[in-house]
């Protein structure tokens, strides 16, 4: 029988900081591009017009261009999509120059005809595979919505832990997810990928999957709460996620291989989509141990529960943490102090 | 024993529904025949999952009114009328299964999976609407021409398409028809008997007399046929002076057939939607009847008042978009500036559909495509392979993984796995939802994400046996003790993806359904349908000191 990680005993809470360190580490040039650049938005959300041309010999973007300037279409860009014979050609509408409102058909007629000037007649020279074209209004519609559709899922969830858990909970593991947000954010931001619905709906679904895998690790806690009356949190929690780390490196791995086979194999529309979820599955894992976790020592520390066993959360650092059932160590005043610094 | 076989019941009966529902059904699509331009219908045996536009190619518009040319007071009100003209054009459109549905308070939203043509399917939606009242056909002038237009088909050599099909459907009519029909059955007998002279018309053989003069019935299968004939130069010559043909909306049905209406009606229309003003459906409080009222301007009235006048007890047609709306109503006396259309004990639903009918026409809403979307069918074709590929791969690895982990738990949890995929793809397609091109990414997804309960429980098992406890309670206590964290977190995730669904538009509405489905189908197989695997393993082998997991 192949058993991974059985019995493990790591410390990882007495890694927390350097787990903060790493985690600002990538969030925060992340944001800064974010505010500086913002995202690569898809039409979806700015408006505008995309066409997708299929050719049957490979043109390279350069003849494209020049047609498209020959054409004076100036602010269009233009991107190989998955292979040499497939292009989009994007024109976004911008609040300041750029496209003006409403001009998306005359875009649409304009490139057709520059594509028809410079490769020849339709069906046989180039191809329109993919055509849209979205008003500014409902590009700012779906911004709107995609912002509530995440403020809401926070506030659902934050009340269903509220009842299945307690407060406490809840309130960590709806943090821990928020980090989760700020780093796909930072690593779209990296990638430039292009914040498509489909990609939202990503970054949605990496809510729903970053929750899943802190609420395992946090039944965990509140089973071995009951199970373990003499040990403190900080013990609780370490061991907690020691004995659910069988089944995180398992489900991630299956997880993982179904995400990288999208990546690989689904085609150029998917891409990004798999490519967020690919990365939500390291943030979700790696946020519902070092981040979630803390978190809830922290607020069982700030506003302690009933049994007040939160208030003896820290133990001093260096001291190896055993499986069940270690002895409970003192509390120390010293470490309290230091990790209120740390916070 | 018992609880064992009714569980092995419930899985077998559960995935012959699913199996049932996947069966490849006879469905029928209307599609444009490329050689005649015209619409009919075909059937195609096929997996009854529905396509969205990404993975089966087509067009997506979303349509606002136009207010770019002044400001249109109530937007829901028009967005309505539009609605019901777009809906009445659905049969002009090139496609199999169109969708017309309105989105929120002002926006219509129209989908048509197939159609290759976007500037034919515009212009179809944004052509502004015309509503017209005419006299039917009274004195029966088209009737009378048919003899002459049956001779001139059968001298350009047009078979007969519904042999003496007449003679049988003229007797379902009962006795309204007859007096209408009468004489035409009798020339087809005559015709069969003697000479080809007199063999039954090509046209007249495919009209029945409706109820009132100038309606004609034609059988849903032959109403393509009627039309060409309709169409052929010799027969439009021969049409009476003065007179029009047009289809009607309804579909009747007499016995087991379904007919067309066909209208004979005067080319002249005794007003236009132009000069009407209001239209309004409401429950008559005196007669309980449905009823709409109408109110037309000074001008429009003036004329109809003359025009009803001439037209006492002569049938009226409410024709929008040369479609006859309805049944044709009856004048039963002059009528000024403001009218009364009688539904007798018809539901009010109907009567609010005339007048939304009567309003389209008077106050044509233009209509303004605000979102756009034209995907091609290769592309949806690549997506659908690239999709199947991916999902292939994945499941294989997934398999492996679970296989080689946890050896015969893993075999049976991978048998559960591929229930689960029969489940969810059964799901999608027996409650008709959509599938598309993230729904495939998310079905894919969730087979990574199903196999969580499956870890969960066996990684508790290992646990429970670990402590020393003995396989049939170590199963008992994984089971128990995985339960709750399976619960959360299912639950958890299903209702973010609820709150995706609810607030995401499209395509992210198709990947939260798949999500929600195949979370739920994931729960079943993994708490019961493992557990029932390993309830029939423990059965088989009581003493059984290893469990293999």
């Amino acid at each position: 029988m192949i058993r991974l990680f059985a019995n493990a005993a790591y410390d990882f809470i007495r890694w927390r900081r350097w787990a903060y360190a790493l985690t600002a580490a990538l969030i925060i040039p992340g944001f800064a591009l974010f505010l500086v650049h913002g995202l690569n938005y898809s039409i979806e959300f700015t408006g505008g017009t995309l066409i997708q041309v299929q050719t049957p010999q490979p043109v390279g973007a350069a003849t494209l261009r020049g047609a498209l300037d020959a054409a004076g279409i100036r602010d269009a860009e233009i991107q190989e999509f998955g292979d040499p014979l497939d292009y989009v050609v994007r024109a976004r509408l911008r609040p300041t120059g750029g496209l003006a409102e409403g001009s998306t058909e005359a875009t649409a007629a304009a490139v057709d005809s520059a594509l028809a000037h410079a490769l020849g007649a339709a069906p046989q020279h180039y191809k329109i595979v993919r055509f849209e074209a979205v008003g500014p209004k409902v590009g700012r519609e779906l911004q709107g919505k995609a912002f509530l559709a995440i403020f809401f899922s926070f506030i659902v969830t934050l009340i269903y832990l509220a009842i299945r858990f307690e407060w406490r909970f809840g309130l960590a593991a709806v943090l821990a997810t928020f980090h989760d947000i700020l780093t796909t954010i930072a690593f779209i931001r990296y990638l430039n990928l292009e914040v498509s619905l489909i990609v939202v709906g990503a970054v949605l679904t990496m809510v729903g999957y970053s929750l899943n895998d802190t609420i395992i690790i946090f039944d965990r806690v509140r089973e071995n709460l009951r199970k373990y009356r003499r040990q403190n949190l900080y013990e609780i929690l370490n061991l907690s996620i020691n004995e659910t780390l069988p089944r995180s490196v398992l489900t991630h791995g299956t997880t993982m291989a179904t995400t990288v086979a999208l990546v690989l194999l689904a085609g150029e529309v998917l891409r990004p989509f798999a490519l967020v979820m690919t990365f939500a599955i390291f943030t979700g894992t790696f946020s519902s141990i070092y981040i979630a976790a803390p978190l809830l020592m922290y607020i069982e520390k700030r506003w302690p529960g009933q049994d007040a066993r939160g208030a003896r959360a820290f133990r001093p650092a260096g001291t190896a943490p055993l499986g069940p059932p270690p002895p409970p160590p003192p509390p120390s005043g010293g470490s309290e102090a230091r990790s209120k610094a740390a916070v | 024993m018992r609880t064992i076989r009714n569980r092995v019941i419930v899985i077998v009966g559960l995935a012959l529904l699913s199996g049932w529902l996947l069966l490849p059904k006879d469905v029928t699509q209307r599609v444009r025949d490329v050689a005649t331009g015209r619409m009919k219908d075909t059937t195609v045996r096929r997996v009854p999952i529905n396509l969205g536009l990404d993975l089966q190619g087509g067009i997506h518009l979303a349509l606002e009114v136009d207010q770019s040319k002044g400001p249109v007071p109530d937007c829901a009100d028009a967005i309505q009328r539009a609605e019901r003209v777009v809906r009445s054009r659905i049969d002009e459109f090139g496609t199999t299964e169109p969708v017309v549905q309105l989105a929120g308070r002002c926006r219509l939203i129209v989908e048509l999976p197939g159609e290759k043509d976007p500037a034919r399917a515009k212009s179809i939606i944004q052509r502004t609407a015309f509503l017209e009242f005419r006299i039917t056909d009274m004195n029966n002038l088209f009737r009378d021409a048919l003899p002459e237009i049956d001779r001139a088909l059968r001298e350009a050599g047009v078979q007969v398409a519904g042999q003496a099909a007449g003679a049988n459907v003229a007797q379902l009519f009962g006795a309204d028809t007859t007096k209408g029909k009468q004489g035409k059955p009798a020339k087809g007998k005559a015709a069969k008997d003697t000479t080809d002279l007199n063999a039954p018309g090509a046209l007249s053989s495919l009209l029945f007399q409706g109820v009132l003069p100038g309606e004609y019935l034609v059988p849903e299968e032959q109403v393509p046929a009627a039309e060409s004939l309709l169409a052929r130069p010799e027969v439009q010559r021969l049409i009476p002076r003065g007179i029009n043909l047009k289809w009607g909306t309804e579909v009747a049905s007499r016995g087991a057939r379904a007919y067309r209406a066909l209208y004979a009606v005067e080319d002249r229309p005794i007003i236009t939607g132009e000069e009407l003003e209001k239209a309004t459906a409401r429950r008559d409080q005196v007669t309980n009847q449905s009823v709409v009222d109408f109110v037309l301007s000074r001008s429009g009235g003036r004329k109809f008042e003359r025009e009803t006048g001439r037209h006492v007890n002569h049938y009226m047609a409410i024709i929008l978009d040369d479609r006859v709306q309805g049944q044709p109503p009856i004048i039963k006396s002059q009528i000024g500036q403001r009218g009364l259309i009688e539904l007798g004990s018809k539901p009010l639903q109907e009567a609010q559909d005339l007048a939304l009918v009567l309003r389209a026409g008077a106050l044509p809403a233009p209509l303004a495509i605000v979102d756009e979307s034209t995907i091609g069918p290769s592309l949806g074709q690549d997506s659908i392979k690239d999709g199947i590929r991916a999902g292939i791969v994945g499941v294989i690895l997934v398999v492996l993984i679970m296989v080689t982990y946890y050896r015969l738990s893993g075999v049976l949890a991978v048998l559960a796995l591929s229930l689960y995929v029969l489940f969810t793809l059964a799901w999608l397609a027996g409650f008709g939802f959509t599938l598309t091109l993230p729904g495939l990414a998310g079905l894919v997804l969730s087979v990574g994400i199903a196999v969580d309960a499956n870890v969960l429980i066996f990684e508790r098992i290992r646990e429970e046996l670990q402590h020393g406890k003995l396989v049939r309670t170590a199963v008992d206590e994984g089971f128990k003790h995985a339960m709750s964290a399976i619960i959360d977190s299912n639950v958890s995730t299903a209702l973010t993806a609820f709150i995706l669904y609810l607030v995401g538009t499209g395509p992210v509405q198709g990947f939260a359904i798949t999500l929600i489905i195949g979370i739920a189908a994931s729960m079943v197989t993994a708490i019961f349908v493992v557990r029932t695997f390993y309830m029939i393993w423990l059965q088989r082998r009581p003493d059984m000191a290893t469990l293999s997991v």
